[in-house]
């Protein structure tokens, strides 16, 4: 079995019984698709919602064109788009303070645009851990299709 | 030029570096000020790293760190965000409290008491402040600072705040490092300058960089 890491701005995918991992998410959104009958995964680690009005060349930073990607590299190992379903993790508020509201909202924001984009392609999600001030460390098992979710200070859990 | 430092030169780099000296030489007068001994900086590495190499030098992304932020506004918005190890952090509160605060076993935010908490945040207070008069000494804007925020976490987590704003316009983030001693140890501070979207090329052009 690999462990499969997958960075900041980045994606990547797996099948049984590899599992996928990306550390110390902040504000950032891990998004977990799964294909429930063929055990493949994707794991894409986003920066930032939408792709317009960037002039970023990295598809992997973006939820919107993150998730196609992700989308289209599982259909690589077979995965089949109408069999996937989500879980998403991250979208911390990481300093609580009530100063600049708009930049450190951020993590809000990519949650409801991965949200957004998930509903928009039906694919529905099934569990979700976001917000609050923390980091979070996740893990996706392919055999199961289970989330794990590492944190400092507030425990660990399986989504 | 579409703002990015993805790929400054090392000319401009330079500049940057300037502030980090300046800065480094206002934050060692300003503490040995505050707590009366004599603190010297050395020479601070000034470097763009990408996001992902940035969370390598700092360990791993999943090494406890803190963080303190404080927000830049006035000519220029935005943050300057600093980050030290955690056995850094309770060393900075043993000199700030000139008494001895030992690494506790395990940390999180809510592990730390008030009293480390706000001296480790003043300290930020000064080296960020140090920092921010470097930059208004050298470009003529005038930038306030605000109350600094603590957060204790995972590095990743912490330094995602500025990937992201730095992920508007490229890959690369601009990072400094200085380390700090007394006489009986050195420890490191690591320092984020994070301009909004709009306050970069404020910043660019009041530098008097081109790209």
């Amino acid at each position: 079995m690999a462990v499969i890491l997958v960075g900041m701005a980045d994606l990547d995918v797996a099948a049984n019984p590899d599992t996928l991992t990306t550390l110390g998410l902040g504000s950032c959104v891990g998004v977990a698709l799964y294909d429930t009958s063929r055990l493949i995964g994707g794991l894409a680690h986003i920066m930032l919602p939408y792709s317009n009005g960037y002039s970023g060349h990295n598809r992997a930073k973006f939820a919107d064109t993150a998730i196609i990607d992700l989308i289209n590299k599982m259909g690589s190992l077979g995965a089949k788009r109408t069999a996937l379903v989500a879980k998403l993790a991250g979208g911390s508020h990481m300093f609580s303070g009530t100063a600049s509201v708009n930049v450190l909202k951020i993590g809000e924001k990519n949650i409801s645009a991965c949200v957004q984009i998930l509903n928009f392609l039906k694919i529905p999600i099934l569990s979700n851990d976001t917000g609050g001030h923390h980091g979070r460390t996740i893990e996706l098992f392919t055999a199961t299709g289970a989330l794990k979710i590492k944190t400092v200070g507030h425990g660990e859990i399986i989504i | 030029m579409d703002g990015s430092l993805d790929n400054v030169d090392s000319r401009n780099l330079d500049i940057f570096k300037e502030i980090g000296n300046i800065g480094a030489g206002n934050a060692a007068t300003a503490l040995a000020n505050m707590f009366n001994k004599q603190i010297i900086t050395g020479v601070p590495d000034v470097r763009i790293v990408p996001f992902n190499d940035i969370i390598n030098i700092m360990d791993g992304p999943e090494n406890v760190v803190a963080g303190v932020l404080v927000d830049m506004s006035g000519d220029l918005n935005g943050f300057i965000l600093m980050v030290v190890g955690i056995k850094d952090a309770y060393e900075m509160i043993s000199i700030a409290l000139d008494e001895d605060r030992p690494v506790p076993a395990s940390f999180y935010h809510d592990s730390m008491s008030e009293l480390d908490q706000s001296a480790l945040s003043e300290i930020a207070n000064i080296l960020t402040g140090a920092y921010l008069s470097a930059i208004c000494t050298l470009t003529g804007l005038n930038i306030t600072p605000s109350v600094p925020q603590l957060a204790i976490d995972m590095v990743g987590a912490i330094i995602s705040i500025v990937a992201i704003e730095y992920g508007k316009i490229g890959d690369s983030v601009l990072f400094l490092k200085t380390n700090f001693s007394d006489i009986k140890k050195t420890l490191s501070g690591h320092f984020f300058l994070i301009p909004d979207y709009a306050s970069y090329k404020i910043l660019i052009d009041s530098l008097g960089m081109t790209f």
